[in-house]
């Protein structure tokens, strides 16, 4: 019978520890896990990626349902423990689940502290702790306006960070004279500070709050000095408490945190406490690597073993993009301290050691990191650096006289340094790993240890023990194969599909000595696309080599069924349109229709196999395939132009409708989303997609390469014409040599950044005979691609695509 | 007794499915796809990803295996076993081909 395990919380230090656990003695206890949120084990250092929408929730769940299944644990969510009977060994949640413990982990995190200021329980007041507050914060920031950040903490940074990324006006109030004032010094807050302003977040330190403004939701704050700000949202990032009520009341001993042995024991020998609840020698600690630690220390206690948590010296990194920061230890001024600088003010470097009686206590480092974990690691050992005093704040590849190369200085790392700091891999379970499993891409190491698969921030180290440990055979600067079944890269392949006039896949794959029968898929539907793209007349599109969406000409959903999105010339429909899709919709039973982001409307929810009668009712109204599953012409997006607006210099109705009757049909490496707008005003949006259109009284001002989706990125101006027929041209031959150049599922900004702005304005718009040749070429392909795909589909094209091949019925068996 | 017997049952022809290609068989509530590579080989497993249920049968098939359309994992189609680092497994069916007609079992 095994024993019973009870944990209540279910963060990231418990998780890790049930790892542990399992790993080494899978079976040994009967796990049950109570869970005041109502969602599994998620990745909370990652919560600021979530915000910023660099990544979305179930990019950072650690633990899936399958896994609390696959080790057998009662995962209780939505039950918050409200009480301990520890003479029964029992616990009880709110909502009325008792259950016994033989031992008994509390893992119950933190509380975030609210200033009790006037006006502090207003809706719009926000704390940064859970997916829940991120979830209320991006609700709001929907509604754009301005977020006030209280505190410029860490949190309260990346919080801020993320709200300006959803489109926010972001204003931060700190209390002290300067941010992150218990990480960083003066000279590093500035640096920070400056970096932070130019991101368009506004500052205002020595700032004390005195009371929140609004009457039944938040409006603004008022501070101590008289001054008030607008805002729509408050968020408190001024701190965090262990939450311990639950132990006190039980009678368990409580400082600042549940106070715990060098076993993770509380005062009770049956009761544990792990994670930001615990106070272990006086230090709460509220980052990972410290707390996986303890984990660690406390799976060996469950199972009988002896190891001891010594505490931790911490570290802290900022996330956020294109920041590069790195503190750690102690940084205060003292009589018995000295320290070393080194500033570089025209790369924003900074860099400062803090040193007592030889040794490093202390260190920050902004602009230039990489040498952060060797730092760590000197001061968390205490190394007497008298010997290389003089070379030491150059870092670690210029000691030992001549500069060392990187790799050295990998190599000369212990076995047990610390790599990843958010998932606490060290050096020595990465060069096991990649010798055991016969690991070697950078993309399989992070799959099997996890490191670098969080924040990224250690990636080049871990390349660095690739090649360290695997040699010449890990070469990261050669040309990346287009999947693992050839050597050959884009580049190449596309060259050589010219050079060889190769016109079929088996032909490439056999010319080009692909390692497997018959690819993968990874090569076949960009091979599928460099031949279309190359020999429009004479190559047979193959089919399975297409993505799902291209196959079907719909896109596919997470239940299975599909969307539907007619194409409407420039954005512009009619009562006609609107009312054959209402018709559509209540025939076929569909049960989404949604606006897109391109002027569209798409229909959602729809069967597989009632797709071709779908078509065939739109198609009676004249609609044909808006191509919205396309890695081709997606869009071209208008505003009315001067047909209406009274600030229109131009037809950009007119134009984009030309444009999109031009171009539809046409394949490129991955979406073209193009707009028009009628002035510079911009209503179209044009500025932010890959190819766009700003009208002026003087003509048309291409743009391109702009992104709005994982990068953001204005347009770059490619030149103005003063003709419409001009601006058609120019941008169809930009459109035909991004065709021919760039790499699949690399969208324009990628290939642009790649062959040079320069480079592509030269042969677009100086070389008149480069632009018209390519021009040609794209009106020739057209003949071959502009087929309404649905129309086909209808007179029976593919029908085997859209109907079960067998119905079985039990009797049809007998 | 064996109260569970297996039944070969006849589902169609080699030639209504693509080569590299899929199709679907219903049977009750669950639904099977059947795959055929390249060299004409045939397989059959349940129309879900062991991931998030994705349907296989829309994915891309190539060599012995499928890539799901939902988040790429690649399934084994003779073992049903997800590949690479990832870890799950989809039902598979016997399955035979008589001359060009296509069998699968299913226990009832």
């Amino acid at each position: 019978m095994s024993e019973k395990l009870v944990i209540i919380g279910n963060g990231m230090a418990p998780g890790r520890m049930l790892e542990e656990l399992f790993e080494k003695a899978p079976g040994l206890y009967d796990v049950t896990i109570f869970n005041a949120e109502p969602r599994v084990n998620y990745d909370r250092i990652m919560l600021s990626p979530v915000l910023s929408g660099e990544k979305a929730y179930d990019d950072i769940i650690i633990h899936d349902d399958a896994w609390y299944g696959a080790h057998n644990v009662t995962l209780h969510k939505g039950a918050k423990v409200t009480q301990i009977d520890r003479h029964a060994k029992t616990v009880t949640s709110a909502n009325g689940i008792t259950v016994a413990y033989d031992k008994l982990v509390i893992a119950t995190g933190s509380l975030p502290f609210i200033i009790p200021v006037p006006g502090h329980q207003l809706p719009g007041v926000l704390a940064y702790r859970d997916l829940d507050d991120v979830e209320k914060m991006l609700d709001i920031s929907k509604g754009k306006g301005r977020a006030i950040v209280i505190g410029a903490g860490l949190l309260g940074l990346e919080a801020a960070y993320g709200l300006k990324r959803q489109g926010m006006e972001v204003t931060v109030i700190h209390l002290m004279p300067t941010i992150m004032e218990r990480q960083l010094d003066p000279a590093a807050a500035y640096l920070l500070e400056k970096a932070l302003t130019e991101r368009g977040i506004e500052i205002i330190t020595k700032a004390n709050t005195k009371q929140i403004l609004g009457t039944d939701k938040v409006e603004g704050i008022e501070l101590e000095d008289g001054r008030t700000i607008e805002g729509d949202m408050v968020v408190m990032a001024v701190g965090i408490r262990p939450a311990s009520a639950l132990a006190k009341d039980a009678g368990i001993a409580v400082n600042r945190g549940i106070v715990v042995d060098d076993g993770m024991q509380t005062s009770d020998a049956s009761v544990f406490a792990l994670g930001e609840c615990a106070e272990h020698r006086g230090q709460c600690y509220g980052l990972v690597a410290p707390l996986y630690e303890s984990a660690r220390v406390l799976a060996d206690r469950l199972i009988g073993g002896s190891a001891e948590y010594h505490g931790s010296v911490v570290n802290t990194k900022l996330k956020v993009t294109g920041i590069n920061l790195f503190s750690a230890g102690d940084f205060a001024e003292g009589p018995d301290r000295e320290e070393i600088v080194l500033r570089d003010a025209s790369s924003g470097i900074y860099k400062r050691l803090i040193l007592k009686e030889n040794k490093i206590i202390g260190a920050v480092l902004y602009g230039e990191t990489g040498d952060g974990s060797w730092f760590f690691d000197l001061m968390k050992r205490g190394t007497d650096i008298s010997q290389m005093r003089d070379t030491l704040i150059f870092g670690q590849s210029y000691q030992g006289g001549a500069p060392l190369d990187p790799m050295a200085a990998v190599a000369a790392l212990p076995d047990d340094a610390e790599i990843c700091g958010c998932n606490g891999v060290c050096k020595s379970k990465i060069v096991t790993t990649i010798t055991s499993k016969g690991l070697t891409s950078l993309d399989e190491v992070r799959a099997h240890t996890k490191a670098s698969a969080s924040c990224g921030s250690c990636t080049g180290l871990v390349e660095q023990l690739m090649g360290l440990t695997l040699g010449d055979a890990y070469n990261p600067s050669a040309v990346t194969p287009m999947c693992t079944c050839t050597e050959l890269g884009h580049d190449d392949v596309r060259r050589l599909i010219k050079a060889k006039s190769l016109k079929t896949i088996p032909a490439v794959m056999q010319e080009l000595e692909w390692k497997t029968s018959c690819g993968c898929a990874k090569c076949r539907p960009a091979l599928n696309y460099y031949l279309v793209c190359d020999w429009p007349d004479e190559y047979a599109d193959d089919y399975q080599s297409r993505f799902i969406n291209e196959r079907v000409h719909a896109n596919i959903q997470k239940d299975g069924t599909y969307s539907v999105v007619p194409r409407m010339w420039g954005g512009m429909t009619s009562s006609k349109e609107l009312r054959a899709i209402a018709d559509v919709v209540d025939k076929f039973n569909i049960p989404a229709v949604k606006c897109t982001g391109g002027q569209r409307i798409d229909m959602l929810g729809i069967k597989k196999e009632d797709l071709p009668a779908v078509w065939a009712d739109l198609g009676k109204a004249g609609f044909v395939s808006g191509q919205a599953y396309a890695k081709g012409l997606r869009t071209v997006k208008t505003c009315v132009g001067s047909d209406w607006c009274r600030f229109g210099t131009q037809d950009s109705t007119g134009l984009g409708i030309r444009l999109e009757k031009f171009m539809w049909g046409s394949w490129t490496p991955a979406k073209l989303k193009l707009a028009v707008s009628g002035c510079p005003r911009n209503c179209a949006e044009a500025t932010c997609k890959d190819i766009g259109v700003i009208c002026v009284d003087s003509g048309f001002e291409i743009h391109f390469a702009g992104a709005a989706g994982l990068d953001i990125k204005g347009t770059d101006v490619l030149g103005l014409v003063k003709t419409e027929d001009e601006a058609l041209e120019h941008i169809v031959a930009l459109t035909q040599m991004y065709r021919e150049q760039g790499r699949y599922l690399e969208r324009i900004y990628k290939w642009a950044k790649r062959i040079g702005h320069d480079e592509i304005r030269r042969q677009i718009m100086e070389d008149a005979d480069k632009r018209k040749a390519y021009f040609d070429r794209f009106v020739f392909s057209q003949k071959f691609a502009q087929v309404d795909p649905w129309s086909e589909r209808v007179s029976g094209k593919d029908k085997h695509e859209f109907k079960p091949m067998a119905i079985m019925r039990k009797e049809a068996a007998e | 007794m064996n109260l569970i017997a297996q039944n070969w049952v006849a589902i169609g022809s080699l030639h209504d499915i693509p080569p590299q290609g899929a199709r679907c068989v219903e049977n009750g509530d669950t639904t099977i796809a059947v795959f055929r590579t390249h060299d004409d080989r045939v397989f059959a497993m349940e129309d879900k990803c062991p991931h998030k249920n994705g349907p296989l049968s829309q994915g891309i098939v190539h060599d012995n295996c499928v890539t799901c359309p939902l988040h790429n994992w690649v399934i084994n189609l003779e073992t049903g076993l997800a590949q690479g680092a990832d870890e799950g497994a989809t039902v598979t069916f016997p399955v035979k081909l008589e001359g060009e007609t296509i069998y699968i079992a299913v226990s009832f």
